[in-house]
């Protein structure tokens, strides 16, 4: 059972949704941003080549745990993610309200085995990056080649963003490149004014809701 | 900057990693009966070699995992990155030192 308690994203103070621009009203933007705050976020450890673990995430989540370093998985409705974070750990992430269902299906699931689920959801903030010029704002403060080629969709790499340490995963979207930065709460405004000033030159579309 | 081959992330820049100091110490297996000087000599004392140095890094803004390099003091050459409890490349290491003593030698007309 997770209790109820006060939530609050680390970038409430800047009121992002009040500030935010209604639909189309920017279609010359280049660059769109996006808190998408209150995430439900579990850091995963097990062992990758337990069988028995790998089959029971699969069935409790109905998602595959992505075992190659830097891949991610989806599920259909494209809101739940498991991110491969380490040989023997994962970010499982999942709409707010998944907090007790990710909690409870997964520690069910393993009654008599060794592993380790931890509720992380108050570490970080998203914020999601697309727009046309979204790579090359990235690369202004990022040293991960972001060429399609080379960071395909699904792809995820734990990595800095303008010194911020953030967890880069770039989403399987057909239409332009859409990247999710989970970035540490403490680091959630230095990183959002970063991307607003680096955003400048391409011109900003905040749609955060 | 170094470029460093994480053996899970690949190559990455030598922000995203710290370095740990020199690989392969190992703790006494008899603590209870191991002398001051052989405490001092696991704790304390490491070698400082100018060539191939064994070292330990973590990926520490990446997967966070920690692994032995192998790397050339000297020349900040990477001859190659291995997973904890691995052996190190030893015939690489090996072929790197017979072509640096080779390059070494000083130019025609150099005193
Ligand atoms: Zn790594």
């Amino acid at each position: 059972m997770v209790d109820a308690y006060l939530r609050q994203s680390p970038l409430a103070h800047l009121h992002l949704a009040a500030r935010a621009t209604t639909s189309n009203a920017l279609p010359d933007a280049g660059v769109v941003l996006a808190e998408i705050p209150y995430l439900s976020q579990f850091v995963l450890r097990g062992n990758a080549d337990n069988q028995a673990f790998t089959a029971g995430i699969k069935k409790a989540l109905k998602l595959p745990l992505p075992i190659s370093p830097c891949t991610s998985s989806v599920d259909k409705t494209g809101h739940s993610h498991i991110l491969w974070m380490g040989p023997d750990e994962w970010l499982i992430v999942g709409p707010s309200d998944d907090q007790a269902h990710i909690n409870s299906s997964i520690s069910t699931a393993f009654r008599n085995q060794h592993f380790s689920l931890v509720n992380v959801s108050e570490s970080r903030t998203l914020i999601r990056l697309s727009g046309t010029q979204a790579q090359n704002l990235l690369e202004k403060g990022c040293s991960i080649d972001l060429h399609p080629s080379a960071f395909s969709p699904g792809s995820v790499v734990n990595t800095h963003l303008s010194h911020a340490h953030i967890t880069l995963h770039r989403l399987n979207s057909i239409q332009q490149p859409t990247y999710d930065l989970y970035v540490h709460r403490s680091f959630a405004e230095y990183l959002w004014s970063w991307l607003e000033d680096a955003a400048r030159e391409y011109g900003l579309d905040n749609r955060s809701k | 900057m170094l470029l460093i081959p994480c053996p899970w992330c690949g190559e990455r820049d030598e922000p995203e990693f710290h370095h740990g100091g020199e690989a392969h110490i190992k703790r006494p297996l008899e603590p209870d009966q191991s002398t001051d000087e052989e405490w001092a000599e696991y704790i304390f004392m490491r070698t400082n070699p100018k060539g191939v140095f064994l070292e330990r890094w973590v990926h520490q803004s990446g997967c966070r995992r920690w692994f032995n390099l192998a790397r050339n003091t000297a020349t900040n050459e990477i001859i190659g990155a291995y997973k904890m409890g691995e052996k190190p490349p030893i015939s690489t290491i090996a072929n790197k030192q017979k072509t640096a003593t080779v390059s070494n030698k000083k130019p025609k007309g150099v005193k």
